[in-house]
């Protein structure tokens, strides 16, 4: 597993962005994230978990892809769009590829800042844009076969309340 | 230059990525689209549906009218359903 941290050049603020087959641990992540430091009140931590969905489609696997030279990059782009936006004190990002059983992770947001406002917009944000800008697809298995998921317009939507005119 | 294909646009294209050179009339993402579909069946079902297709240059995102001139690698792939 590689594990870059660096900072924000403007801020300083730790990153941490890793894409890995293996799973996370939430709270051994928020402890990296947090160690040593005074000046965090609060730290917000999304998971995006595989769920089975429906009875008449329900899912028995899911297999994520994804463009690897561009995927950490284009996380990366907006990470720092989030420490540019909000006073974030530190920011994780872990996806995982591969093939996934459902109630298993896939990725994880986590936002340490002084005060939770801050927080909780930037994981929202970051989250809003890795649905439909990071390069990852998903193909889901179920009883009656093998497909791509499709974009939803409502993923699209989120994501464009965040843009600055 | 360099094209990669991801999820259902590398399936249909039948391949991940391959070197093409394409002629000099074609400037543009939406031209280059066009010149791959005339290639063969497997690039027309491919990118049938040119609006729906979501191309990135050098590992960042760009629309149907950006110039190709320079790109060292172009990807074509649908739109992402991480997260």
């Amino acid at each position: 597993m590689t594990s870059t941290v660096t900072t924000s050049p403007v801020t300083g603020c730790p990153v941490a962005i890793r894409i890995q087959e293996d799973d996370f641990d939430i709270a051994r992540e928020i402890a990296l994230l947090t160690k040593s430091r005074t000046d965090i009140g609060a730290v917000v931590s999304f998971s995006g978990i595989c769920r089975a969905g429906e009875d008449s489609s329900k899912i028995a696997a899911l297999t994520l892809e994804h463009y690897p030279d561009m995927a950490e990059e284009e996380i990366k782009r907006h990470v720092h769009e989030a420490i540019s936006r909000w006073p974030l004190n530190g920011v994780t990002v872990i996806h995982r590829v591969g093939r996934f059983m459902p109630g298993q992770n896939i990725v994880l947001v986590l936002t340490a800042s002084q005060h939770r406002k801050a927080a909780f917009e930037a994981a929202e944000f970051l989250m809003d844009y890795l649905k439909t800008s990071a390069p990852f697809w998903k193909k889901e298995e179920s009883a009656t076969g093998t497909g791509w998921v499709e974009a939803r317009a409502r993923d699209d939507e989120a994501a464009a309340r965040w843009t600055r005119s | 230059m360099k094209v990669k294909y991801f999820a259902w646009v590398r399936e249909r294209v039948g391949k991940a990525e391959e070197t093409i050179e394409p002629p000099a009339t074609v400037r543009t993402v939406e031209e280059l689209i066009a010149w791959l579909s005339g290639q063969s069946e497997a690039y027309a079902y491919a990118f049938e549906k040119p609006k729906v297709i979501r191309t990135a240059i050098d590992h960042a995102h760009v629309k149907a009218d950006a110039a190709i001139a320079g790109a060292r690698e172009i990807a074509f792939f649908p739109p992402m359903t991480g997260g």
